[in-house]
């Protein structure tokens, strides 16, 4: 299934949690937010949030800034 | 000597404030926190890049620091409200930076959008650190928006230019009750210094340590210049004459 993510169409696998996509990409859950179309999404509803095609979805974390 | 900043609901006792841009490898933050003594740090926010092997900056800062994360990449209110909600969402604490920016040569902040993002965010419960063009009308309306301080630039971000705004800056600290923070453009520590000694609040300092040389002894040089400037600024400076005025007693021997 084709979503947006930080900006790119990804082809991901369907019926996936925002927790087990993490995962898969090796991200640590607890060093990112999520906003899930334009909705920020809390750390422990990561697990039940399952994906859907054409979501969009941003993945941030802090980095060096002035 | 007991010298306590009160803002944003912590108590300072360090009034220099560090971003961590730039910096060739992050893994010398720690070094640069302990030299220069900050006590506050800026991040900023940004989408991971799944392809890198990325270094996350958090890592290296330690958890009794006050994190200022910035809301750099926003063009207007709207953007800066939607990183600034990000941002806290992190779970670092209700600090925001305000950086509204749609100029991308000289990186000028745009007031209007700032004093916007910025009376909304307060009712919302931050702790806002505005980031603006020197100005009056601007530093009071940010003041009564209540804003926990106004950071005027000295000169373009990056450009180690120096105080090229200082009378405005001189203006704000004698007019608005709130501190002002002196941010960007500040290139050596003698800079910061003259800011002090004028009666800034503190300065944020980034460019000009990561682009030297050495970049932790330069943190260092800037701890004492903030310290130098400030005490300056306690003690009330001397007064200037045009003439001369003889130090030693002029005794009569040699008549």
């Amino acid at each position: 299934m084709i979503v947006k993510i930080n900006g790119k169409k990804k082809d991901i696998e369907s019926e996936i949690s925002i927790l087990n996509f993490l995962k898969s990409k090796e991200v640590d859950p607890k060093k990112v937010v999520i906003e899930l179309n334009k909705e920020i999404i809390k750390t422990e509803n990561y697990n039940n949030i399952v994906l859907k095609p054409n979501d969009e979805m941003e993945i941030l974390s802090f980095v060096g800034g002035g | 000597m007991n010298d306590i900043f009160e803002i944003g609901g912590k108590k300072l006792t360090s009034r220099i404030f560090i971003g961590t841009g730039k910096y060739y490898s992050d893994t010398i933050i720690p070094e640069i926190i302990k030299e220069s003594k900050a006590e506050v740090i800026t991040v900023a926010l940004r989408r991971i890049d799944f392809n890198a092997e990325t270094d996350n900056v958090m890592k290296h800062i330690p958890s009794n620091i006050q994190l200022m994360p910035n809301t750099s990449g926003a063009r207007n209110s709207e953007e800066a409200i939607r990183i600034a909600k990000l941002a806290r969402a992190m779970g670092c604490g209700n600090w925001i930076k305000i950086e509204v920016i749609p100029d991308n040569k000289y990186l000028l902040p745009d007031n209007y959008e700032t004093l916007k993002a910025t009376e909304i965010l307060v009712k919302d419960g931050f702790a806002v650190f505005p980031y603006v063009m020197p100005d009056l009308i601007i530093a009071k309306a940010l003041e009564n928006a209540g804003a926990e301080a106004v950071m005027p630039l000295a000169a373009p971000i990056g450009s180690n230019k120096g105080l090229t705004t200082k009378d405005t800056i001189k203006i704000l600290i004698d007019e608005i009750k709130i501190p002002i923070i002196v941010d960007a453009g500040i290139g050596k520590p003698s800079q910061a210094v003259q800011a002090m000694e004028m009666g800034a609040a503190a300065c944020l300092v980034n460019t000009a340590i990561a682009t030297s040389d050495n970049p932790i002894l330069m943190a260092k040089a800037f701890k004492k210049g903030i310290k130098a400037g400030r005490y300056a600024y306690l003690s009330g400076m001397g007064r200037v004459k045009e003439k001369a005025e003889a130090s030693s007693p002029l005794t009569s021997f040699l008549d």
